[in-house]
């Protein structure tokens, strides 16, 4: 379907849910859509964004499909979601990645790899590929490494930071003071709990109406696996740069503290909210962005798994191939960050700090009306 | 790629199903003999598998309950917990099941303190004045009283089942003390209660309507259910009939208000259809309720046929006038505040030629009150909007422009009983009469909605059924809608199908099942 017709679909469901509101206790969706009478673009976008996708509302609407009126907020509100990530995103030129995320991300990803081992290859000797020194840095000097990964984390950064910012001045999140501490306290509270990921209170629903979900502990392990990982690259690099103390480093030491819980959160995280999404209702599903919700998983997976099994080859001769096929996959993870699911983090948490300014002022945001 | 990794996985998942069936059946339904089948179908084309199941509902049970709603699960949970095999059949397919029940909000309980989710007390007394007052007595003084005493137990019994609640819902404050509202509605607290009864073992078929039943001289013997087109014959110890009302039953309607019931909306399930009451009542158990009469209310007239529910009400008559076909106005519009007054204008629309009448109001008035599925009708003049309407133009420019003249100078409040009124129409607006003269005007399309009806069959205090030859039936028991007609048996108060669905429904199930097991 095109946006327009997701968009379309939105504000009719809206209407519905306004004249009924049985779902106002479930999650903050409808709390902030009852601010509202009608439902702008950016009024939509920020509802979508705010909806965590748990399921509750589709398995307690009494007009979910098969019934005439065809209520699936869901599945409508993932589909406005996943649109969103595409219009927000900076540049524009690089807005066709959502098209065909999956394969797209897929093709950066095997590029980079490529890239790697072609690059120790080139730079050194091939041989230096099996060697088993435990040295990372002989195959690729530290500060070339600091110096791209700090320069793709830098552009990715700013493509985030330029998205976001259309999405704020889109959802008219100043006008309520949406950037306030307080309110991104609470936000931050509400995205680190997964405060609407629980289905009202009982759990997610994926297969059927009973809450059987696991998605937030899996949703937890991914993230906070994935912070840990950062935390370990960063205390990394300053081990180096400001203690003059290269890798590798000892079992107790920081950046392993960090990393190894990390990793195997990265690596059940993903596969356990792949295997959710595998069993999903699909009425509840964009079966459209299969793909941007795969590659995301697949990404965070073997970003993880790499991690985890470079520490375990670094002393034998696979090391410099699994250091290439790492260092591949976290360069494409970065690369690609704002064009994939990657970005519904940022979006979400927007959301979430738009509803409780909204909370705190008592009124809706003002958004700009496209007639 | 990715799609045929998907299809591995789906596969290495359907693989472990049987197991899991077995696991079900044999570990949590000791009282089920339910035959699973799993066919697969398609595995080449579509990587995927279905499951069918193919239900054979057993011989004999020892409480077989008929219906999938409130009353019905609350008894088959209490039976059930009482010790005795249940059997629970459902009319409806799965995703339809619990009638009526799918469409409510809330439930109106006697409490003597204010609560998470309730604002303040509400004490048994009041709950009697109210019930006393909207019945205008028409109503079981002993039963309605010792409902409502039980009514107290309802609200931490139900939570314990698995039912949650939370506060009113935006726009429904004035219920905020006496009413608890379910966390995502009816369909969510049915949820719930099919949980908890599949979980203690309940057995419950889907697409079973009842379709005859077997009583001897006020002694239940067997019901007969028919499941994908066979007929199976169920013996049971007890009955508990929670069928619901006849509303569904167009044909039904007829014999109380003529051909006028086919304009008729129905604003619930279509499957309450009145069998199991018409079976009962032909097998010699006592009615009770006017049979002439149901709960109507004015809704929106582009509502399907059936389950329209909640979303297709209207609460905007206060707010402009109410002309019907002809274009001319039938009642005082601002009588008295719409809480207490919006069940009577499903009889009021009923009672014009075609069963239909129209709102109008103007700009002034578009964001005042609750929206609702369908956009009103939008003209940017009178004369328009009568043509968008059908309605003979110069007969409704007529009366609005007499409403217009009419209408006193006064201080507009739609929270209090306000001074806007006319002065000398024949049909006067006694409240909130303001000129309609602002353009866009707008116009809503209403016809009566039907919520339920009164005829039931008579209990009493065990929920037992009673006879018409004065006995008391040996083990039939009844709850919810079917037997409402007892405690209600005229107007409405809001949340109070609900109370006696779980009040009676308990009852009849402790009492059913104490009576299978001697
Ligand atoms: C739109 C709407 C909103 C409402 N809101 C509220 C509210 O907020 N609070 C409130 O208290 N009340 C409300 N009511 C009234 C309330 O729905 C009923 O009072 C209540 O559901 C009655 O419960 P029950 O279990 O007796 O019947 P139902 O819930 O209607 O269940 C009857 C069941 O019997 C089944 N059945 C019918 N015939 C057969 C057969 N032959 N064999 C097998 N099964 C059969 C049906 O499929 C159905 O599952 C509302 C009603 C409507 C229409
Ligand atoms: S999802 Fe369904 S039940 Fe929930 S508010 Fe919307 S229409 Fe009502
Ligand atoms: S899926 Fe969950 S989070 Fe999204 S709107 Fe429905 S209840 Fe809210």
């Amino acid at each position: 379907m095109h946006a327009v017709d997701n968009l379309k679909e939105a504000e009719r469901l809206m209407t519905v849910c306004n004249s009924c509101r049985y779902c106002e206790g479930l999650c903050a969706v409808f709390p902030a859509m009852e601010l509202r009478r009608d439902f702008g673009d950016g009024d939509l976008n920020y509802l979508a964004n705010l909806c965590h996708g748990c399921g509750a509302c589709y398995v307690d609407c009494q007009f979910s499909p098969p019934h005439e009126f065809n209520v699936n907020v869901p599945q409508t509100l993932a589909k406005v979601r996943a649109d969103s990530y595409r219009s927000y995103a900076w540049p524009k030129a690089f807005q066709p990645m959502f098209d065909r995320n999956g394969t797209a991300i897929a093709a950066v990803t095997a590029i980079s790899i490529a890239a790697f081992i072609l690059g120790f290859a080139l730079w050194h000797d091939p041989a230096v590929l099996a060697s088993n020194s435990g040295q990372f840095y002989r195959l690729m000097p530290h500060n070339a490494m600091a110096g791209l990964f700090g320069a793709i984390t830098l552009y990715a950064l700013l493509a985030i930071i330029m998205g976001f910012r259309a999405f704020w001045k889109d959802i008219g999140a100043s006008s309520v003071s949406a950037g306030s501490g307080l309110t991104l306290w609470q936000a931050t509270k509400d995205a680190a709990g997964l405060r609407y990921l629980d289905g009202g209170g009982v759990g997610c629903y994926n297969k059927d109406e009973k809450p059987t979900d696991n998605r937030r502990l899996f949703h937890h392990l991914t993230f906070y696996g994935f912070m840990l990982c950062f935390a370990a690259t960063t205390t990394g690099t300053i081990y180096h740069y400001m203690f003059d103390w290269p890798a590798p480093y000892g079992w107790t030491e920081l950046p392993k503290l960090f990393g190894i819980p990390g990793g195997i959160g990265l690596v059940i995280g993903p596969a356990g909210l792949m295997h959710a999404k595998l069993k999903r209702h699909p009425d509840m599903l964009d079966p459209a962005r299969f793909g941007m919700d795969t590659a995301f998983l697949a990404m965070m997976f073997m970003t993880g798994l790499t991690g985890l099994a470079l520490m375990l080859v670094r002393e034998t001769a696979a090391m410099g191939i699994t250091l290439a096929i790492h260092l591949g996959v976290v360069f494409a993870l970065f690369a690609t960050m704002p064009y994939g699911k990657f970005v519904h983090g940022f979006y979400r948490f927007g959301a979430l700090a738009l509803y409780a300014a909204e909370r705190r002022a008592d009124r809706p945001a003002k958004t700009i009306r496209k007639t | 790629m990715i799609s045929h990794m998907r299809s591995i996985v789906a596969r290495f998942v359907d693989l472990l199903k049987p197991l899991s069936t077995f696991y079900q059946e044999n570990t949590v339904g000791d009282c089920c003999i339910r035959l699973c089948a799993i066919v697969y179908i398609d595995f080449q084309q579509t990587g995927t598998t279905r499951e069918m199941c193919v239900q054979v509902p057993p011989k004999e049970v020892d409480v077989l309950v008929i219906g999938g709603g409130n009353a019905a699960l609350c008894a088959a949970i209490t039976a059930r917990r009482g010790g005795a095999t249940v059997l629970v059949v459902e009319a409806a397919p799965k995703f339809y099941r619990g009638g009526n029940t799918r469409h409510t909000r809330n439930m109106r309980c006697a409490h003597d303190t204010a609560t998470d989710h309730l604002t303040g007390p509400y004490g048994e007394d009041e709950f009697w004045n109210d019930l006393h007052r909207v019945t205008e007595g028409h109503t079981d003084e002993d039963l309605a009283r010792y409902m409502i005493a039980q009514s107290k137990d309802i609200l931490p019994w139900i939570a314990q089942q698995g039912v949650r609640f939370q506060p009113s819902l935006g726009g429904t404050l004035s219920l905020g003390r006496t009413n608890s509202f379910f966390l995502g509605g009816g369909r969510a607290m049915l949820n719930a209660l099919y949980l908890t009864a599949e979980r203690l073992g309940v057995q419950v078929i889907y697409e079973a309507p009842a379709v005859s039943v077997e009583i001897d001289n006020g002694a239940f013997r067997s019901a007969t259910l028919r499941s994908n087109g066979t007929d199976y014959t169920v013996r049971a110890k007890s009955l508990v009939a929670a069928a619901g009302g006849y509303e569904a039953n167009i044909d039904w309607l007829k014999q109380g208000w003529g051909e006028r019931a086919d304009n008729f909306l129905i604003r619930g399930t279509p499957y309450n259809r009145g069998d199991v009451l018409k079976m009962l009542l032909d097998n010699g158990v006592l009615p009770i309720g006017d049979p002439t009469q149901c709960h109507a209310v004015a809704i929106d007239a582009r509502a399907p046929k059936f389950d329209g529910g909640i979303i297709t009400r209207l609460d905007c008559v206060v707010f402009g006038i109410v002309v019907n076909r002809d274009a001319e106005r039938f009642y005082d519009e601002g009588e008295d505040f719409w809480p207490r007054r919006y069940a009577i204008w499903g009889r009021l629309v009923a009672a014009q030629p075609g069963q239909i009448a129209y709102i109008v109001f103007d700009a002034k008035s578009l964001k005042m009150f609750m929206p609702s599925l369908f956009p009103p009708v939008e003209a940017n003049s009178l004369a328009e909007l009568a043509a968008k309407l059908e309605l003979p133009a110069e007969a409704f420019l007529k009366t609005l422009t007499e409403f217009n003249d009419a209408v006193r100078p006064g201080t507009f409040d739609h929270t209090e009983l306000d001074d806007c009124r006319t002065e000398g129409l024949a049909l006067q607006k006694s409240h909130w009469a303001r000129r309609i003269d602002e353009a866009p005007f707008y116009a809503y399309p209403v016809r009566p909605g039907i919520t339920f009806t009164y005829l039931g069959t008579r209990v009493d205090r065990d929920a037992r059924m009673q006879m018409a030859n004065g006995g008391k039936a040996e083990n039939m028991f009844a709850a919810g809608e079917i037997m409402a007609g007892n405690v209600l048996g005229r107007g409405y108060a809001a949340g109070i199908g609900m109370t006696i669905g779980s009040v009676f429904g308990r009852i009849a199930g402790e009492r059913a099942a104490q009576n299978a097991r001697g």
